[in-house]
């Protein structure tokens, strides 16, 4: 079974955050909503795995197991 | 207008009953020649349980209503002799577009897929059902089966006693009374019987307002299935086209809660909205307009003593995923043999039981699918709105949000977990033909495995030994001997075996399983039987 990384994992964190920042500049919030919901759908089909789904779904309501 | 409507089906015709000095007790009176209480006829005399069905109407009922019969309906069918005319009069479909706001996001064209009897849906309007299942009837009756449809025959009261019910009937000369050792009430959303017996229908779990048009169009216009999600002539809410026999079109216009239904339904409001889906330049007529209102919900138990509840009477469900009807079907199928073992003294009155146990536990399933259809068709909060679009909108561009769009997810059958009726699953097989499972059909060279479980309890074996027949306690089951070897496209092995190399399935008249093992042991099969009959 796969566990949710919960470590750093990212290649570069600081690149991909301005990159985030940037995907949403010039949006209005209803845009930047709506761009944040297609992220989470993208990335959920990435992952796949229900079970990590699962887990990533409490770590995002900052629960712990 | 079609004359289908108008020719009375079963008209109304004296039957001896009413000139009896002392009520004639009948073995099962089913209340209802719908759908549901038509199929329970069928499989009852098919079964040589003598029965009488009770409508107020004598015709077919008005407007396509229920037009899509899935898979397992038309495998149910089959073995009631409904099956072929069912699909020879049905359209089939597979390519389908999906529109959100103005724009269409994406086209789909499902791939069937292969090694089944029967495709895995077929539209076909309710009163073409209605037809072939009373046809059905008369050839049943042409052979002397006990069965009978009584017209204008409108149920008044009803009394519930320990073994009987008393039955007040209206007809055209007059009331007379009846009585019927069971009751299978299949007689609608709006039950009399449910309310003459003072049941509650709880649940509510959403309301709805549908618009449902048939529209007759000659033109050449594609057999395809069109969805819009809030689309600009129906803001906020789902539109729905597809196509039925004779060139008539189905189109349901979800309207919300909150409406006036008689404003809505007048043509010159209707007319426009149908051009604004169809193109300005299509010709059509509007052939039936009707709103439907549904609530979903269920009844806490579908048997109270000697009156059993089936179909619509007994639960209710949004339209998305046609789960009406098709539940209701299968209501019956499950009911049918229990309802024969115990009249015929073979099983505990306690099997009956289970009927309202498992068929609790289909309507639930349904109720839960379609709730989900209903949350993503009509978001309920602003974040839900928000998903809903990013799927939608991400469907236009990606294949993978396609499976995440819900408008309805067609029905299959419920699988039986935990029923009292299963034996512990002893075969590393498949998921899907655990016990509690409908059976999956699967080619056999020129034939079909479901036509050969004939409605009764099967001793199904794949490249293992077993007696031809077992018999426990007075009910037998039929060995049906099987190798993967009759199927050279392997779906028998995929479906049936798994990694498994050989298999013993015990499999109840309704095609569900009850137990299953990689070989025959004796003991554990004539337990196996009984705890499929309510006995353990």
């Amino acid at each position: 079974m796969t566990d949710l990384i919960l470590t750093p994992n990212l290649d570069s964190a600081d690149d991909f955050y301005a990159g985030l920042l940037t995907a949403h500049e010039g949006l209005d919030r209803a845009e930047s909503d709506a761009l944040n919901a297609r992220l989470v759908l993208v990335l959920a089909n990435h992952i796949g795995d229900a079970e990590v789904l699962s887990q990533a779904l409490k770590a995002a309501r900052l629960q712990d197991n | 207008m079609n004359k289908i409507f108008e020719t009375p089906l079963y008209a109304y015709d004296r039957s001896p009953d009413q000139d009896a000095s002392t009520p004639v007790r009948h073995k099962v009176i089913v209340i209802g020649a719908g759908p549901i209480g038509l199929t329970a006829a069928i499989d009852l005399a098919q079964r040589g349980v003598e029965v009488v069905v009770l409508d107020e109407n004598d015709k077919v009922s008005f407007g396509s209503r229920a037009i899509c019969f899935s898979q397992r309906t038309l495998d149910i069918a089959d073995r009631l002799g409904g099956g072929k005319p069912m699909v020879d009069t049905g359209v089939q479909w597979d390519a389908g577009k999906v529109f959100f706001d103005n724009r269409k996001v994406y086209e789909f064209n499902l791939q069937p897929e292969k090694g089944y009897g029967n495709p895995a849906f077929i539209n076909l309007q309710q009163y073409h059902l209605e037809r072939i299942l009373v046809d059905r009837i008369r050839a049943l009756q042409a052979e002397g089966a006990p069965v009978e449809i009584r017209g204008r025959n409108k149920v008044e009261a009803i009394g519930t006693h320990d073994d009987h019910v008393k039955l007040e009937v209206e007809t055209p000369e007059g009331p007379y009374n009846v009585e019927a050792d069971w009751l299978v009430a299949c007689d609608g959303a709006h039950s009399p019987t449910r309310r003459m017996l003072g049941l509650d229908f709880d649940g509510r779990v959403f309301e709805d307002n549908f618009l449902i048009a048939d529209v007759v169009m000659e033109a050449d216009f594609p057999t395809e299935r069109w969805f819009w999600f809030d689309p600009p002539f129906n803001r906020g809410q789902s539109a729905l086209l597809h196509k039925q026999p004779d060139n008539v079109w189905r189109i349901d216009l979800q309207l919300g809660w909150d409406i006036d239904k008689e404003r809505e339904k007048r043509p010159e409001n209707v007319i426009p909205r149908l051009k604004q889906m169809l193109g300005e330049d299509v010709e059509f007529d509007l052939e039936w307009v009707s709103i439907y209102t549904f609530q979903c919900r269920r009844m806490e138990r579908f048997r109270y003593g000697r009156v059993l509840f089936a179909g619509d009477s007994a639960h209710q469900v949004s339209p998305f995923g046609a789960r009406g009807a098709n539940s209701g079907i299968q209501d019956t199928d499950n009911l049918c043999w229990k309802l024969k073992l115990v009249i015929d003294g073979q099983a505990p009155e306690l099997l009956l039981d289970s009927y309202s146990r498992e068929r609790v536990q289909a309507a639930d399933e349904n109720i839960s699918m379609s709730t989900r259809s209903t949350d993503f068709i009509t978001p309920k909060s602003e974040m839900s709105r928000l998903l809903r679009d990013a799927v939608l909108d991400l469907s236009e561009h990606y294949d993978f949000a396609r499976p995440l769009v819900n408008s309805g997810r067609l029905s299959a059958p419920c699988t039986y977990t935990g029923s009292s009726l299963n034996s512990a699953d002893a075969l590393n097989g498949p998921d899907i033909t655990r016990p509690g499972s409908a059976c999956p059909d699967a080619p056999l060279g020129d034939a079909f495995l479901l036509p050969k479980l004939a409605g009764k309890f099967t001793l199904l074996t794949i490249d293992a030994d077993a007696p031809d027949s077992l018999e426990e306690d007075g009910v037998v089951a039929k060995r049906l001997a099987l190798s993967v070897k009759d199927d050279p496209t392997l779906d028998l092995k995929r479906r049936y075996l798994g990694d498994a190399t050989s298999a013993v399935y015990l499999i109840r008249p309704d095609q569900h399983v009850a137990a299953r093992r990689d070989n025959f042991e004796e003991n554990a099969f004539r337990q196996a039987i009984r705890r499929a009959t309510g006995k353990e």
